[in-house]
């Protein structure tokens, strides 16, 4: 049996890793999905909570914020291909034009 | 004891994974070891009997979103980003900072597991037939929620085909 601790401390691990890539990398699809990771961690931990209540509830939350994540994804590359289009550039630092 | 070694195996496959995602260069690769720490989650969703979940994860993730990723990878010219630098100046920084934020949150947990009644989970026949019961909870009470659900990936929809288009 293992203690649902153990899947709150996985989930906090994915959590963090998703948090380093969103603040250090500079290439905007990469930091897409580094949000993929930090939203799937939100999904570990409240399929483990479902578990220890037993009830289906954390498995309803958990595929709405799949949907979320996919919607996410969907208008994020989409506005990753426009702003490529017009800029030539992929670098997060490097999208300042609203920066005064 | 199998239990717990498909769930190690599965947590050490998916954190390895998410490290490589955020450290490598090429962002081809970023997108396949995306793919196995999303794979390995799903893994846990099965070891944890969320078997509808699980589905959903393989089909909508592995298949939906990383196809979404790795085609507007083809269609963006990277050669140029391989050679440039993958981090921020201050990447020291947020490193730092999101180190903190770990930190913090594995003490709370850590503090807080002798309060709360972490140890035991319910017993697996509590949530036997999953999908079933997946499909009571959504379609009794979270009826409107789940709606809403649907009108926001029609948005979504409209909005990436609007934000791809060549003229608006």
């Amino acid at each position: 049996m293992i203690p649902t601790s153990h899947y709150l401390f996985l989930s906090l691990a994915l959590f963090t890793i998703g948090v380093i890539g969103v603040v250090t990398r500079r290439n905007v699809i990469v930091i897409l999905m580094s949000i993929e990771l930090i939203l799937n961690a939100v999904n570990i931990n409240l399929v483990a909570f479902s578990r220890l209540v037993g009830s289906a509830e954390g498995h309803a939350f958990a595929i709405f914020i799949i949907t979320d994540a996919a919607a996410e994804a969907a208008v994020g590359l989409g506005i990753i291909i426009a702003y490529f289009r017009n800029r030539e550039t992929l670098l997060g630092d490097e999208m300042d034009l609203m920066k005064w | 004891m199998l239990d717990q070694i498909v769930f190690y195996f599965f947590a050490a496959l998916a954190v390895g994974s998410a490290i490589q995602v955020v450290t490598r260069r090429n962002v081809v690769q970023c997108a396949i070891f995306l793919v196995t720490s999303l794979l390995a989650t799903a893994g846990i969703f099965l070891q944890l009997h969320a078997e509808f979940l699980f589905i959903v994860q393989v089909i909508l993730y592995a298949g939906g979103i990383m196809v979404l990723f790795v085609f507007v990878i083809m269609l963006i010219n990277l050669d140029v980003s391989l050679h440039q630098l993958q981090f921020n100046r201050q990447w020291w920084l947020g490193l730092v900072l999101a180190l903190v934020l770990g930190a913090e949150l594995t003490i709370a947990i850590a503090v807080g597991r002798s309060g709360l009644p972490l140890g035991e989970a319910a017993p697996a026949s509590a949530l036997e037939p999953s999908t079933q019961l997946v499909g009571r909870v959504l379609f009794g009470e979270y009826m409107l929620p789940f709606e809403i659900a649907s009108i926001l990936l029609l948005v979504a929809m409209i909005g990436a085909v609007v934000m791809a288009k060549k003229k608006v």
